[in-house]
């Protein structure tokens, strides 16, 4: 049998993995399977009778199995099997029943929905919710979604009380309640306490921010997926790329991986010098405690040795592109966006950028920009004009794109000082005069992120200095400038055990938050495990932020997400010019 | 936006049958009103089940139903409306008896499969009458007959089998009611599946006007079958539907999205030639408008340049042979290399740099940024030099820059521009320190050692004499000043 398989969205999840997992698999030996491939557009090429594809349900996918087709016209007869994952969709078979293939070709579901990266980290691996869920307004992952929970829930529930914002999370919610009552009720005791659920859109400054947590960064950079991370020759120094898992057994990654990049290096210089320290020891040592030294000791050392060697080459791959990318300008630039302040500054900025066409990270920054502040329509225009100038017209699509997702926030134009600091604008552009227009611009600006911000207080104090290696709050995070707005609510509403009190924030967050209790019962430690579900992906800026806030408060986060995003990926799922 | 202020209060108002609703406006429900009646008669069949909870025990799906115990803690939102608060998480007792009746085994519930066909159809006529539902013997049929209705669940059933991934038939709703009735249900259920597989027999069934027309007050089943289209690629009917819907701007960038698909240069630009006259927003109109004037160009500069590589006469492409077309770059690109190509073309060709900049109205800097990383890229520092130079009203010549001089120098070294090239623009930085910290970067010794000695800062310029390479130049000229009378150092 052969075996094809190809996930269609870019890239997630890594095919050679799924391939090095089923050859180690005994299964697959044992079933007679001749080879894996990758499902493409194009017929297989295999001797085999029976081909079985494992595809995600997307109609795309089910056209390219369209070559069976070709075999029948070619007089050979081949068994097809298709298994969905991770669930059928009736729009698939209707594609299979319209091209007469349908019986011809069975299918199956594999309903694999929870992937576990980590000891605390969930990833049901859909990217592909996020485009279709908030782009396209597709609400075919819901029910999945409610699956994942009721699979959990039924696991280690029953959850004592439920929390959530956002209308994705209210249709999860309600698909789980249902699937809970049809399902069957055994009594157990609970392992998770709470739940909290909230969509990616309730949120979007977070994930568009440039991490400089270190797992964050590393992603920003390298790209994790699944848990796993290619290593070009610039980080291992040697002629060969390495791969690697990245998760709590990696002791030295452990380590960093919360750490805000500053207080990496420090951190891995010292390790570095124990280390050294370590392997000294065995000046002096008679033959037995050698002995013992290399048997008990040594193994350690070296893995360790080699971990730290990889990790401080990350580093300095990173400090390398950093620095290139002019990533402090950026990130001050990113902060007084945050901030409100300078906004004129930051415009030039973006300006630049775009018309130096510096790669990928204007892309980004344009949209980060547009998003948390909301811009007067002049700038808007004229920042997409050059943006389309620099990245290609038609990126048109894409810009369309973002505003159906609701990342583009133009201002209305009506407010009298906007067309005041609109024309301070143009007359001077100088420094001292422009600080003038930044306090016009940041009176005109009243979106939502400003107001939120406020109430939560998302954005301390700039005066202050903020201690990184001693971090304070979440802030930290993101160089004590700004605290996660999607894990202040999930704080907020474990502090308040609901949404009392938080009517204005709710508002200004376009409401569907609920909270609700649904056993009581619950005792013990499994209050204090909170399982946080994204919808639509969350960042490891996020996740590092939960686990900051799960010390500091005596929770314990477990984060379920459709996938882990970040800005390129985020934006990457909105581009509009792909075919 | 995503979500419309209408779209979602006519979503949630929707949910009224989940029960587990915030936001009940109970006499708004507005999604429901045709099927309210047909509806309200179903609602009454599962009271009927309750009462007969003793003999649907014997249900094959066997699901113990009832049994989580809810509390509900109202969220400071749906406060106001305390008096629906039980409403809020589902009763179990509402939604059991209709998973119960699923049961295809005990007599009772044969006949409350049978009835529930007939009756749904009847009680749409009379549904003050629920007696005729079930004792009404016009209403039963011969057993043998039976089986064909077997399968007769109703909207709301076929919906929850549907979800649950069974076999159904949606053959039997043929009325347009009973059609609107199956869609809202899924689209109740929140299921995008469910919605799709809805829409796509509707889509098979009902004429389009109809399907439209009844869809544009149905947002979220609109935006699944406009994704369905798409991914099916089925763009006739996708730019009907937009058509119908008034959705113009949609309907000119979904055209033009075409282009994407079509490799042939000539053919594409001829059909963005005639997207010019779809209905773009004035703002989009203009982008397209230079889009196609880019290609068009393009294709010209492409056909002469290839030739003019290929005949080897062109020192230019002798020396730095072409990397790549240029066919289909982005705006800035293509300045860009016509600014490396073509710079001192006279502006009446199309690839004269400043010719480009006036058709597509560049900014001054963002123009002034690609020469400059153009020209210092083939190292013609005299065509750099010139960018800057400004004459004002006197005649005199001096250095002006859209750019700060900081990032110039920045732009220069990028393309290695040599000491002597750079310290000509760091000399040019305004602040005294920048300009030492960039001199000192990039080894501009003589700036360091004037803004030292403007300075008048002696302790500065000996630690920078330590530095540098004994019995250089540099040096001499440092002790030459330290030993300056003239000079009154500060320190």
């Amino acid at each position: 049998m052969a075996h094809s398989a190809r996930t269609d969205c870019p890239e997630l999840p890594d095919f050679s993995l799924l391939k090095r997992l089923a050859q180690r698999s005994a299964h697959l030996p044992q079933h007679e399977v001749d080879k894996l491939y990758k499902v493409e557009h194009k017929p297989v090429v295999s001797t085999s009778d029976q081909l079985c594809f494992l595809i995600r349900p997307r109609i795309q996918t089910v056209k390219w199995i369209y070559v069976a087709n070709a075999d029948k016209a070619a007089g050979r007869f081949r068994r097809y099997k298709i298994i969905f994952t991770p669930r059928k969709f009736y729009a698939c078979e209707a594609m299979l029943e319209e091209q007469g293939i349908f019986g011809e070709v069975t299918t199956d579901e594999w309903s694999f929905c929870l992937l576990p990266l980590d000891d605390d980290v969930i990833s049901m691996e859909l990217p592909e919710f996020f485009r279709d869920n908030f782009l396209a307004g597709d609400q075919r992952w819901v029910r999945t979604a409610g699956s994942a929970l009721h699979l959990l829930h039924s696991l280690y529930g029953p959850f004592s009380k439920l929390y959530g914002i956002g209308r994705c999370s209210k249709m999860a919610y309600e698909s789980w309640r249902e699937q809970v009552e049809e399902g069957e009720q055994t009594a157990r005791r609970a392992e998770i306490g709470k739940v909290f659920l909230i969509d990616r859109d309730v949120d979007f400054v977070t994930p568009l921010c440039s991490q400089v947590v270190y797992e964050g960064l590393v992603d920003d950079i390298f790209r994790i997926k699944c848990g796993c991370v290619e290593f070009g020759p610039d980080v291992t120094s040697s002629d060969k790329s390495l791969k690697v898992m990245l998760n709590s057994q990696d002791k030295v990654f452990n380590e960093i991986r919360n750490e805000h990049f500053s207080n990496v290096f420090g951190f891995l210089s010292q390790k570095a010098r124990n280390l050294q320290g370590a392997y000294d020891k065995r000046r002096g040592m008679d033959i037995k405690q050698m002995k013992a030294f290399v048997s008990e000791e040594l193994k350690g050392l070296k893995q360790e040795h080699r971990l730290l060697s990889m990790h401080i080459g990350a580093s300095e791959s990173i400090m390398k592109k950093k620095t290139k990318q002019d990533f402090q300008e950026l990130l001050k630039t990113e902060h007084s966006l945050l901030e409100g302040f300078e906004i004129r500054e930051s415009i030039s900025f973006l300006e630049e950028h775009i018309s130096r066409q510096v790669s990928r990270l204007s892309g980004r920054i344009n949209n980060r920009l547009l998003s948390p502040t909301g811009l007067l329509p002049k700038d808007y225009r004229s920042l997409k004009a050059q943006y389309l100038q620099s990245y290609g017209a038609d990126h048109l699509l894409t810009f369309s794109n973002l505003r159906q997702a609701g990342l583009l926030a133009e201002q209305p134009a009506g407010e009298a000082l906007s067309a005041m600091e609109s024309k301070v604008g143009k007359l001077v552009n100088d420094k001292t005069a422009g600080k003038l227009t930044d306090a016009f611009s940041s009176l005109a600006r009243k979106s939502n992120f400003r107001a939120l911000s406020r109430k939560l207080n998302l954005v301390p104090k700039s005066d202050e200095e903020y201690d990184l290696r001693v971090p304070r709050d979440m802030a930290y995070i993101f160089s004590g400038a700004y605290v996660l707005l999607s894990c202040k609510l999930v704080e907020q509403v474990l502090e308040r055990d609901g949404w009392t009190g938080m009517d204005e924030v709710t508002r200004l967050l376009n409401g569907h938050e609920f909270a609700v209790t649904a056993d009581a019962r619950t005792q013990g430690d499994a209050r204090r495990v909170v399982l946080v579900m994204f919808l639509g992906g969350c960042t490891f800026s996020e996740i590092s932020a939960l686990r900051f806030l799960g010390r500091e408060k005596g929770y314990k986060f477990i984060v379920v997400t459709t996938a882990i995003t970040n800005s390129s990926r985020l934006i990457e799922s909105l581009l509009g010019n792909q075919i | 936006m995503m979500k419309s202020k209408a779209d979602e209060e006519d979503y949630w108002n929707s949910s009224k049958f989940k029960a587990f609703t915030f936001d009940d406006e109970d006499d708004e429900f507005s999604r429901l009103k045709e099927s309210k009646r047909a509806v309200n008669s179903i609602r009454y069949l599962v009271e009927e089940d309750d009462d007969e909870e003793e003999v649907e025990k014997v249900s094959w799906s066997g699901e113990p139903v009832g049994s989580i115990s809810w509390s509900v803690s109202e969220t400071a939102a749906s406060n106001q409306k305390a008096d629906r608060e039980p409403a809020f998480p589902k009763v179990s007792a509402d939604s059991g008896p209709m998973s119960r009746s699923h049961s295809g085994y005990s007599l009772s519930s044969l006949f409350k499969g049978k009835t529930k066909g007939g009756n749904f159809q009847s009680l749409a006529d009379s549904p003050s009458d629920p007696s005729v539902r079930l004792y009404a013997p016009e209403l039963r049929k011969p057993k043998s007959e039976y089986k064909d209705y077997v399968s007769d669940w109703s909207p709301e059933e076929t919906v929850q089998r549907m979800q649950q991934g069974k076999v159904v038939s949606l053959e039997k709703f043929r009325s347009l009611q009973d059609k609107l009735l199956l869609l809202d249900y899924a689209v109740n259920a929140h299921d995008g599946n469910v919605i799709t597989a809805v829409l796509i027999y509707l889509k098979r069934t009902l004429s389009k006007e109809v399907l439209f027309r009844e869809l544009e007050s149905r947002q979220t089943a609109l935006r699944h079958l406009i994704h369905y289209l798409t991914e099916t690629r089925d763009q006739r009917l996708l730019l009907e539907l937009l058509r119908a819907l008034g959705r113009m701007e949609d309907v000119a960038l979904l055209q033009y999205k075409e282009h994407l698909s079509i490799a042939d240069e000539n053919r594409r630009r001829d059909f963005l030639k005639n997207c010019l006259s779809l209905p773009f927003s004035p703002e989009d109109s203009a982008h397209v408008q230079d889009h196609y004037t880019l290609l068009e160009r393009q294709v010209i500069i492409e056909t002469t340049d290839r030739q003019a590589e290929r005949g080897g006469k062109v020192e230019v492409f002798q020396k730095f042979p072409r990397k790549a077309s240029i066919l289909n770059m982005p705006m800035i690109t293509t300045l860009y290399y016509c600014c490396f190509y073509h710079y001192t073309e006279s502006e009446g060709t199309f690839s004269c740099p400043l010719n480009i900049r006036q058709t597509f109205k560049i900014s001054e800097k963002q123009y002034f940024v690609t020469a400059l990383a153009a020209r210092a890229k083939l190292k013609a520092w005299s065509d750099v030099d010139a960018l800057f130079t400004s004459r004002n009203w006197l005649g005199f010549t001096r250095k002006k820059s859209p750019l700060s001089f900081q990032r110039v120098v920045d732009i220069l070294q990028k393309n290695s521009a040599p000491t002597q090239v750079l310290q000509n623009y760091v000399a040019l930085v305004d602040d005294a320190e920048l300009r030492i910290s960039l001199a000192q970067k990039h080894k501009c010794h003589d700036i360091v050692i004037n803004t030292y000695r403007d300075l008048k800062d002696r302790q500065q310029l000996l630690g920078y004499q330590v530095k540098l390479k004994r019995g250089s130049a540099e040096e001499r000229k440092i002790d030459e000043l330290l030993n300056n009378p003239q000079i009154r150092w500060k320190n």
